[in-house]
């Protein structure tokens, strides 16, 4: 590139030392025929905030004072504004009449940050400091905006339609494979699961993609990115595309809605006064459209999950989404209240929200607006657990509880049943012990019922309820090698009682995975079992097999139930990479990769067949599975005979190497016998151990005997 | 196939070899007292005593006295003996303001005439060079060591005659080079978790094994068409894990594929 300019100057008789290089304009939309290769990086630093003026406020309307009263209308300003950040040295302006040495009626404050500017602008625009003085108050980087407004209304630009590229191509692949992304180094990989062909298959690849992580959307639409200015998501129907960007400095973490409507970010910032706390601001954006549909800015106290205990800290997703497509509610929990919104407005319910006293916890149904809250203990009044019914915020069921010291919800994937978990202190408050409410939901008056273990004493490691099933997993005990019990919510002769299936004794296990499809199940010893995998069916009650993928961290079931991933991430330092398992426990192939640190299956929408259809394919699987076995039986065919093919030629390319060599090796024959003085010592014969008797006479000494010949 | 296990050595082993014929082990270690021992049996048949830091010493293999004293001025690390046995080449580490270098070293058909002069002095390589041997007929002394590239040096002028090509350079340090019987051909290992086989003629990348830890050691089988690669994780990372997670196995590879 550069020689090209010179080339060119040179031709040109243009002297480049003397060129000021910033002073070329190009025409817009002109290159020159040179394509910029850090047009992404351009575009990236416009997003940057402007460290201009964005830390000053505008504040208007207030009263216009004369000399005398400057400094008392300057210390209540400074006391109404320095509560909220710390004012600049010099950082307050209040202009006057030269003339008539009265204030103008505005002031200017400058604060360390644009932090603090922005949330002085939204906590003090409207306040009224008497009754004819409500504060006006801007960002300074504003005025000039507003100032561009033009008086006049003209209709906006009607933009021609331009039909989007088909975001879910990947699901018409007609292998009927599943996409993960991986993470490993500094590269994020998109790939298929080529579980025939024992191998992944690349789709993109791209260095630098995210800066932290990387998060498929709920229905996989979308895969998003964490940059330092803010979120994008990526798709498309053959390759991934940017296709929209959420601009939040900063941005640590985020949350799609479940419909993948709303993509909800946060970030927490240093505050300029060490003393306060940091400062949260949650963004709620449009996906499709990008626009800021609500913001959230405060304290990290306000936005911390309250508790006996006082505050615990921020815990993600502040805000959860009610379950099902249509994104209409979500709600967060603060100090003795919930608060729920809805997304037609994007403001509380009833524009209040549910006064709770104590609330610890809350969880929605995955499917319906129902609320389940957990109020502890406080006084005389017991624990409880209750549902809501949103809009409506009535109380559809409570449950009293006593000696409670802790209560963990588990719903049940279709909305069907909630598991309560609950902890009570014993008689002596010296210990607890645990035992479950069960709710059902959809069943007329919502009846509970109460499971406690046979072993009262044992310890719960790990619960999980089968997916769209009736059936649920508990890991408990308190030996090293724990049980593992599964119930049922209905059998056969008993539909409306809980009942045991099995037990299984002495597991090496503390972890439940099951397959989305429900049926099968992962117990997996993860950490201090060092990744023992058992897979078992459910339906027979039986284990189909047992491996180990040791020091194995995270595992993953592709959304259709087929394969099992596992990995090691980079918390190990060894044996980084993911394996492929079938649901049945066969391992199919495995991934090396150092600095592994993410692994994720791209989600699948529901499918759209009714649960009668379904279950008529599941009936004739065997008609419809012919087609695929037979195209299995030829993939696994050609490649077994590629493989043979490669050995085989991988081998002839070798030996004619070592053939040639052995010429050479002949041919220098006589120049090793001159270098060894003539010793021929090619030829090798096989070394003899013989023992050799060797005399060697030391010394000769004589000496004289004495005879005893009493004998 | 019983293991034979021999205990003489008080400190950890740096070295084994075999002699020519197979029926000799020789064995080094950090004791400083190498030692002989019947391939067979694993009986000691002798220790070499009197060495001392930064020389090499040419010792008679039947009586075990110090032939010769060859003395450097830092740390010794690997020696190798021409065909023919009228030169060695002797590798030392940097140490202090002194850079690594490869000594080559007449050895005197008659100890009487042995002198301490180097015939050449080879210097360049970063960091320390864990072995040099020689190549085909004499012609050429391949080294390799801590920069993690091979390189292969005219034992006449002592030019660098070659090194590997960028794309083909191990990753990391490489800590073991094998020659093969015939010399044909060699092998590397290297901390980048590969072990990898070149051409001794032309320095051409053959073959790389990919396996999944550090290789500390390599060998070409004499006999069959085998690799083997011994490895582990960093002595200083054994603590921190589980025995399993370091992996200290031998792995053998097929060298064609």
């Amino acid at each position: 590139m550069a020689m090209d300019i010179e080339a060119t100057a040179a031709r040109l008789g243009v002297d480049l030392s003397q060129v000021d290089w910033d002073s070329i304009r190009l025409p817009p939309g002109e290159d020159f025929g040179v394509v910029s290769d850090d047009d992404d990086l351009m575009e990236e630093e416009t997003l940057e905030f402007d460290q201009g003026f964005g830390n000053i406020v505008v504040v208007d309307n207030l009263p216009q004072v004369p000399k005398e009263k400057f400094e008392k209308l300057e210390t209540v300003i400074r006391k109404i504004y320095g509560q909220i950040g710390v004012i600049k040295e010099d950082g307050l302006w209040m202009p006057t009449d030269p003339a008539t040495e009265k204030t103008l009626g505005y002031c200017f404050i400058e604060y360390n940050t644009p932090q603090e500017a922005e949330l002085a602008r939204d906590k003090t625009h409207g306040y009224k400091l008497d009754k004819s003085h409500i504060f006006a108050v801007n960002m300074f980087d504003d005025i000039e905006k507003f100032m561009k407004v033009p008086d006049e209304w003209a209709p906006p630009e009607t933009k021609p339609y331009t039909p989007g590229e088909n975001l879910q191509h990947w699901l018409t692949d007609a292998k009927a494979r599943d996409q993960f992304v991986i993470r490993a180094g500094q590269d994020t990989e998109v790939l298929w699961n080529d579980a025939r062909h024992l191998k992944p298959d690349p789709v993109y690849k791209r260095p630098f993609w995210t800066e932290s992580f990387v998060q498929w959307s709920p229905l996989g639409t979308y895969l998003a990115t964490i940059h330092r200015q803010g979120a994008a998501v990526w798709g498309g129907a053959s390759t991934f595309n940017r296709l929209m960007r959420y601009a939040h400095p900063q941005v640590k973490l985020i949350d799609f809605s479940p419909g993948e409507k709303y993509l909800v970010t946060y970030s927490s910032h240093e505050p300029s006064n060490p003393r306060d706390t940091h400062r949260v601001v949650i963004n709620i954006f449009d996906v499709r459209t990008g626009k800021v549909m609500r913001d959230f800015k405060g304290s990290a106290d306000e936005f911390a999950v309250g508790g006996t205990g006082g505050l615990t800290g921020v815990s993600w997703p502040i805000f959860r989404w009610a379950g099902g497509r249509d994104d209409k509610y979500f709600a967060r929990i603060g100090k003795n209240v919930v608060s729920v919104y809805e997304t037609e407005t994007f403001t509380l319910i009833d524009k209040k929200s549910i006064k709770v006293e104590n609330v610890m916890d809350f969880s929605w149904s995955p499917t319906d607006p129902i609320l389940a809250l957990f109020v502890p203990e406080l006084g005389n009044q017991p624990a409880k657990v209750s549902l809501y019914q949103i809009p409506s915020k009535e109380e559809i069921r409570q449950k009293n509880l006593f000696s409670v010291s802790d209560c963990k919800m588990y719903w049940q994937s279709t909305g069907e049943y909630l598991a309560v978990k609950v902890d009570r202190y014993t008689k002596t408050k010296k210990s607890t012990y645990t035992g479950f409410e069960l709710f059902r939901i959809k069943e007329r008056d919502i009846p509970i019922e109460v499971l406690e273990l046979e072993n009262k004493n044992d310890k719960i490691i790990a619960f999980a309820w089968e997916p769209k099933g009736h059936r649920f997993a508990v890991i408990h005990g308190d030996n090293p090698r724990p049980d593992i019990s599964f119930y049922s919510m209905k059998t056969a002769h008993n539909t409306s009682r809980v009942s045991k299936l099995t037990t299984l004794k002495s597991k090496q296990a503390n972890a439940l995975y099951w397959s989305p499809s429900g049926k099968y199940l992962i117990l997996a010893g993860l950490k201090g079992f060092n990744g023992q995998l058992e897979f078992y069916n459910v339906d027979e009650l039986e284990t189909m097999a047992t491996a180990e993928h040791f020091m194995c961290t995270d595992i993953e079931w592709d959304p259709t139930g087929r394969y099992v991933a596992t990995s090691v991430t980079s918390v190990h330092e060894m044996e980084n990479g993911f394996n492929i398992w079938s649901f049945n426990g066969k391992l199919l192939y495995r991934i090396l990769k150092d600095h592994f640190f993410q692994f994720s299956w791209r989600p699948r929408p529901p499918s759209f067949l009714s649960p009668e259809k379904e279950e008529e394919i599941a009936k004739n699987l065997k008609k419809y599975s012919k087609k695929y076995e037979a195209e299995d039986q030829d993939v696994s065919m050609l490649l077994s005979e590629q493989d043979r093919e490669k050995r085989r030629l991988l081998k002839e390319e070798w030996e004619s190497w070592v053939n040639k060599w052995k010429k050479y090796h002949e041919e220098e024959k006589l120049e090793r016998e001159k270098l060894r003085d003539g010793e021929v010592s090619d030829e090798e014969e096989e070394y003899e151990a013989k023992e050799v008797e060797y005399e060697e006479i030391l010394d000769v000494h004589e000496e004289i005997v004495s005879f005893d010949f009493e004998q | 196939m019983r293991p034979i296990l021999m205990k003489g050595h008080e400190r950890p082993l740096t070295f084994l070899k075999y002699n020519r014929d197979g029926d000799l082990l020789f064995s080094c270690a950090k004791d400083h007292n190498p030692t002989v021992w019947f391939a067979d049996n694993g009986e000691r048949l002798g220790t070499y005593e009197g060495h001392n830091d930064q020389t090499a010493k040419l010792w008679d293999v039947k009586t075990g006295k110090a032939l010769y004293t060859f003395v450097f001025d830092s740390p010794a690390r690997s020696v190798d003996f021409s065909v023919g046995d009228k030169l060695a080449v002797i590798t030392t580490d940097p140490f202090i303001e002194k850079t690594s270098a490869i000594h080559v070293k007449r050895i005197a058909a008659d100890i009487k005439d042995q002198t301490d002069e180097s015939v050449l002095v080879m210097k360049g390589p970063r960091g320390r060079i864990n072995r040099a041997v020689w190549g085909q007929l004499n012609k050429f002394i391949i080294s390799a060591g801590e920069d993690a590239i091979v390189r292969m040096w005219d034992p006449l002028t002592g030019q660098e005659i070659m090194s590997s090509r960028d794309d083909d350079n191990h990753k990391k340090q490489i800590t073991s080079l094998c020659l093969s019987t015939d010399g044909s051909h060699f092998l590397t290992g290297s901390l980048d978790k590969s072990a990898k086989l070149w051409d001794s003629r032309t320095l051409t990348l053959i073959k790389t094994y990919v396996t999944e830890r550090p290789v500390n050691a390599v060998a070409v089988s004499p006999l069959l068409d085998h690799v083997v690669l011994g490895g582990g994780q960093d002595a200083s990372a054994v603590t921190t894990t589980d025995h399993r997670a370091g992996k200290f196995e031998a792995k053998f590879y097929d060298k064609a594929s």
